[in-house]
This record gives structure tokens, C-alpha cells and sequence, in this order.
């Protein structure tokens, strides 16, 4: 789940190398923190969050194939 | 875009040398011819090569393909890709497989939101903007002819009661399909009304 945010996250941003996502693993759920260049911020919440909403829903699909419950967290 | 210039006795030659340097196939490049060859004077004077120049054409639907394949295996999806095709603005994929009911999700929320990464993804530093649609077993397909056929009977309707008809509320996908399929009947006009998510189209006779 940790590659699938960081791959989309670093495809939608003008600088990859910034881009930080940590995995911190709980027994039924799943904490993703992202994090990326301050002016990149806008690229991975989108207008009205569309494009964070997006990413969660793709983040959770693949969380249920592992029975699991994911929250995708962008953090400054 | 790649390309290269290539000499060669006939124009053929000259094609065949170029497609060979660039590792590509006729049907993936355009081709332009700078001279003709001209055999000139018994053979010898002023006798001249053909030069062609071979550009390797613009694929967008490779690159979705590629990128939806990492993204698949990274959610670790039971995939494979039947068809991506690009025509006329919009790439094409089909997906097949043994995930598709998660890959869909709840009222097409997860495809959708695939599709929309997509569309941004591919769509980064391009000029011209190309649209990104993904089928899960052609079933948007399936739903599109539907919608077409139910447009066309709706603008019967119309034409037959004089009266306008409101459609259920569809997304800005759907309602662009209705626009389109009678955007050539010169007796109806098409428009939308209300706010997202219950923007709705109106089928009404033009005055």
C-alpha cells in the first residue's frame, strides 16, 4: 500500500524526490502519512480534495484485498 | 518526438534503413519523403538517393497502459489488459480479470477514481490534452450504447409530444455521451440543468 501511494503521489508531483510516505501498521488497519514539497500540495489534494479522495479510494481498494481498513493521512 | 533522416538508393531502401535504426514498424511511425531519387543521365550523372524522414508517431495509449500496469501491481490486482486503443483524443482500455469487482467498487467509485489519476498522470507537460477511459469487461461500453439508444428514444419522445424530457441525474461522462448523440438532430436541443451531483440533461425541441 506504501508503493501504491508513493507511485501515484510521485507521478502527480513536479518534484518526486521530495515525496516521503511512511506505512505505520496496526492489526485490522492502516495508517498512511504522505507527505510532499510544500508547493506540491495542491497536485495531491486536488480541487474540493478530489484528487486526495481518489487516492484513497484506490488505497483502500487495495487495503481490502488484505482484509484491511486504510486511512491516507497528507500531513505538512 | 524521435526521428531520423535516412538516405537510400529507392524510397523504400531509404524507409526500411530508418524504421531499422529508430527498432520501430511501419504502422508506428509517419513518413515523410525530402527528394526523390532520380536515376539522372545513363546512370551516372547527376543520379541522386532518396531521403526520407521517419518519426516515430505519438502513442499515448503505451503510456497509460504502462502506468495502469504498475499501479494495478501495486495493488496487487489479478489484471490483464485486453485492449488500449487511441483514437480521436481518448485512449481506450479494457480490463479483464479476476479482481474486477474490486477494481470497480462501490457504484464505480474505485475505477473512477482510477480513471481520474489517469487522465492526470498521462495528461502532465502534454499539450494536447488526451482523455483516459477505462472499461472494466467493456461494461461502459455496454452502458454507453445503452445510453445512445435511450437518448435516441427519448428524442422521439420529445419531437412526437412536444414536450421536454429530464433525464436522472448522470455524471458529466454519461451526460457529454447524450449531448453528443444529438447534437446533429436540427430539431432538438440538449442542455444541462442543476448542480453536481444532480446535474441533469433536458431534451427539448429547438424553436
Amino acid at each position: 500500500m506504501r508503493e501504491l501511494v508513493e507511485l501515484i503521489a510521485k507521478s502527480l508531483v513536479d518534484q518526486p524526490e521530495l515525496v516521503e510516505v511512511t506505512q505505520v501498521e496496526g492489526e485490522k488497519s492502516v495508517i498512511i502519512e504522505l507527505k510532499v514539497a510544500p508547493d506540491d500540495m495542491g497536485k495531491v489534494i486536488g480541487k474540493q480534495g478530489k484528487i486526495a479522495k481518489s487516492i484513497r479510494a484506490l488505497a483502500k481498494a487495495a487495503a481490502a484485498k488484505e482484509g484491511k481498513r486504510v486511512s491516507v493521512e497528507i500531513i505538512k | 518526438m524521435e526521428s531520423v533522416e535516412k538516405r537510400g538508393k529507392s524510397v523504400d531502401e531509404a524507409i526500411k534503413a530508418a524504421l531499422e535504426e529508430l527498432g520501430a514498424e511501419f504502422e508506428d511511425v509517419t513518413i515523410e519523403i525530402l527528394e526523390e531519387p532520380t536515376k539522372g543521365l545513363l546512370g551516372v550523372l547527376g543520379k541522386k538517393s532518396a531521403l526520407v524522414r521517419v518519426t516515430l508517431r505519438d502513442k499515448p495509449e503505451a503510456k497509460v497502459v504502462e502506468i495502469l500496469e504498475k499501479i494495478l501491481q501495486c495493488m496487487k490486482i489479478d489484471y490483464r489488459i485486453q485492449a488500449a486503443e487511441f483514437s480521436e483524443g481518448v485512449v481506450r482500455v479494457n480490463i479483464v480479470g479476476n479482481d474486477m469487482g474490486l477494481l470497480i467498487g462501490r457504484k464505480g467509485e474505485t475505477l473512477n477514481s482510477l480513471q481520474f489519476l489517469m487522465g492526470l498522470i498521462v495528461n502532465r507537460g502534454r499539450e494536447d490534452k488526451i482523455r483516459v477511459m477505462l472499461d472494466v469487461e467493456d461494461y461502459r461500453l455496454k452502458r454507453e450504447q445503452g445510453l445512445r439508444e435511450l437518448a435516441l428514444r427519448l428524442s422521439e419522445k420529445v419531437k412526437r409530444t412536444n414536450r421536454s424530457v429530464v433525464m436522472r441525474p448522470m455524471t458529466p461522462q454519461e451526460r457529454r455521451i447524450v449531448h453528443t448523440v444529438l447534437q446533429n438532430d436540427p430539431a432538438i436541443v440538449t442542455y444541462s440543468q442543476g448542480e453536481e451531483p444532480n446535474r441533469k440533461v433536458v431534451i427539448s425541441l429547438k424553436r
